[in-house]
């Protein structure tokens, strides 16, 4: 090609037209654009919307009035309770495991790793007759426990269980990934510059968890509030009892209290999108710190 | 401080990554642990450090039989190989860790502890990056301060594991007369491990040349470039 053939506006020319070799034609970033826009909007904004509208039907005052009856003030304290110590023992048990698979070496490890994805695998509804036959009033266990005044099965300790077996993972799951990459490095070291093994966790690790930790609660959380199947198998759905606010949901639908039904699933809802809230919010607060930690 | 190694060996479940090795290294000496990757070198560092205990053998420190002290009591100023910093905190954090993590009794104040830190930076030849986070360092000076942070400590004696690794050529050389000049205004018994010849003989008053968890020769640099005790270490220096 000789030079008279490139005249220099022909060199200018090209950029507009350049692309990135990562980038998609511009037709096809619109397609795959628009594709997710009407996937969220049809999956999950209709629906979100739908539970609103439907439980504000008869005005805002029905809706708020249905939710101030015992038994729905029951199933939301219930929910609250569940969640309030499902979350942190999980949170606890999911930075023990995360500890133990990433900082050791030992033989059946990855048994372990399948062990904690278990209940991803197991259905809810499995895990919830699992612990009936294991603390039901007819196994050995169980008949001791009824014996001496602490039924598990049909009342709350049966409800924590079922909650802690389906949210076990989302903790560990979120930690593992993160630890396994930071390595042990910087653990060594602050032991080497002298402090105990308490401190290196509360100075070192857990500083460098701490986003990945806080999603995982979050996730934690959220299931642990609207966990449906395993709950339903162990509860008993005993109204006022042991109903929890899915599990109400489900009842006040069946007797076509659409009104009452739709409010406890927006109140649901809405506690869930707080906890989404409160994610966004640290994460603008902490933008800085976590320019500043690039591992996550 | 006198360090002596009694016939150590470790063996990571069947494969061994050090056969009894014995070595005494004299107060104050800057010593080079020379080898090939898996010549069993970090390890022996790992051991004189705490953060690997022997299957068999002992360490003793001036006399003192060290085998069983915890990482926390050797006070061997440690650095790594990717320098280890800590991440959220900034280097000011970094290099105070080792003070502050001092039983109250024996911990400086605040102000002691900043003027302790500032000086280090000094010596370190960076004062004007207390305020920043590791990933805003270049990887001179993140080595820099991972050797000012193992300082702090006021250790007994200096384990540094291939401390210029990561470095280009020219940082590299840099670094190597800010270590010796280091050494010796400490005067700290120092052993560093290296893969690379030149600066275990350029920087090492003693070089130790490891193969397959063995010690093929000790001596002094120009020993061994005159004088190779074995085929394999004459076949590496050559190289």
């Amino acid at each position: 090609m000789s030079d008279a053939t490139l005249p220099l506006p022909a060199v200018v020319r090209p950029c507009r037209r350049f692309r990135a070799p990562t980038d998609e034609a511009p037709a096809a970033r619109r397609l795959l654009i628009a594709l997710a826009v009407v996937g969220i909007a049809v999956l999950v904004l209709a629906p979100l919307i739908v539970v609103f509208a439907e439980a504000l039907a008869d005005g805002v005052a029905a809706s708020l009035a249905s939710l101030t009856n015992r038994d729905a003030h029951s199933a939301i304290r219930l929910t609250l309770t569940v969640a309030a110590i499902t979350v942190p023992l999980n949170a606890g048990f999911g930075i023990a495991a995360a500890w133990f698979i990433t900082k050791f070496d030992f033989r059946g490890k990855s048994f372990l790793i399948t062990l904690i994805d278990l209940p991803f695998s197991v259905s809810p509804v499995v895990a919830g007759l699992c612990i009936v036959l294991t603390f039901g009033a007819n196994s050995a266990i169980g008949g001791w426990l009824v014996a001496h005044g602490f039924p598990v099965v049909f009342a709350l300790p049966g409800i924590i269980l079922a909650t802690l077996f389906v949210t076990f993972p989302f903790v560990a799951r979120e930690l593992v990934p993160l630890m396994v990459e930071q390595g042990r490095a910087e653990e060594e070291a602050a032991l080497t510059l002298g402090a105990s093994g308490w401190r290196v966790f509360r100075t070192v690790t857990l500083p460098n968890i701490r986003w990945a930790l806080l999603y995982g609660v979050l996730l934690c959380n959220a299931r642990a509030m609207g966990e449906f199947g395993a709950v339903a198998v162990v509860s008993g759905k005993i109204r006022g009892q042991t109903a929890t606010m899915p599990i109400t949901i489900e009842m006040l639908y069946n007797e076509y209290l659409s009104v009452a039904a739709f409010s406890l699933a927006a109140l649901l809802t809405l506690l869930a999108l707080v906890t989404l809230l409160i994610k966004t919010a640290l994460d603008i607060r902490h933008a800085d710190a976590l320019a500043a930690t690039p591992a996550h | 401080m006198h360090i002596q190694i009694d016939e150590i060996s470790k063996a990571f479940g069947m494969t061994a990554a050090l056969h009894p090795v014995s070595l005494s290294i004299p107060c104050g000496a800057l010593v080079a642990l020379l080898g090939p990757s898996g010549s069993g070198k970090t390890t022996l560092l790992r051991i004189l450090g705490g953060l690997e205990f022997p299957t068999s053998g002992r360490v003793l420190f001036d006399g003192q039989d060290a085998t069983g002290m915890t990482v926390q009591e050797r006070r061997a100023g440690f650095v790594f190989q990717s320098y280890a910093l800590f991440r959220h905190m900034t280097v000011f954090d970094n290099i105070a860790y080792g003070l502050k993590a001092r039983p109250r009794a024996q911990r400086p104040t605040k102000a002691e502890i900043a003027r302790r830190v500032t000086k280090l930076l000094d010596l370190i030849q960076l004062p004007h990056i207390a305020g920043r986070y590791p990933s805003q360092l270049s990887g001179g000076q993140r080595q820099r301060v991972a050797l000012a942070r193992a300082l702090a400590i006021e250790p007994r004696m200096l384990l540094l594991d291939e401390p210029f690794g990561a470095l280009d050529a020219k940082v590299r050389k840099e670094l190597r007369q800010g270590l010796r000049e280091i050494h010796d205004e400490t005067g700290l018994t120092t052993v560093f491990v290296t893969h690379d010849q030149d600066e275990a003989m350029e920087l090492a008053d003693l070089v130790v040349v490891m193969s397959m968890g063995c010690i093929e020769q000790i001596g002094k640099p120009k020993d061994i470039r005159g004088q190779p005790a074995t085929p394999f270490v004459r076949e590496f220096i050559g190289a």
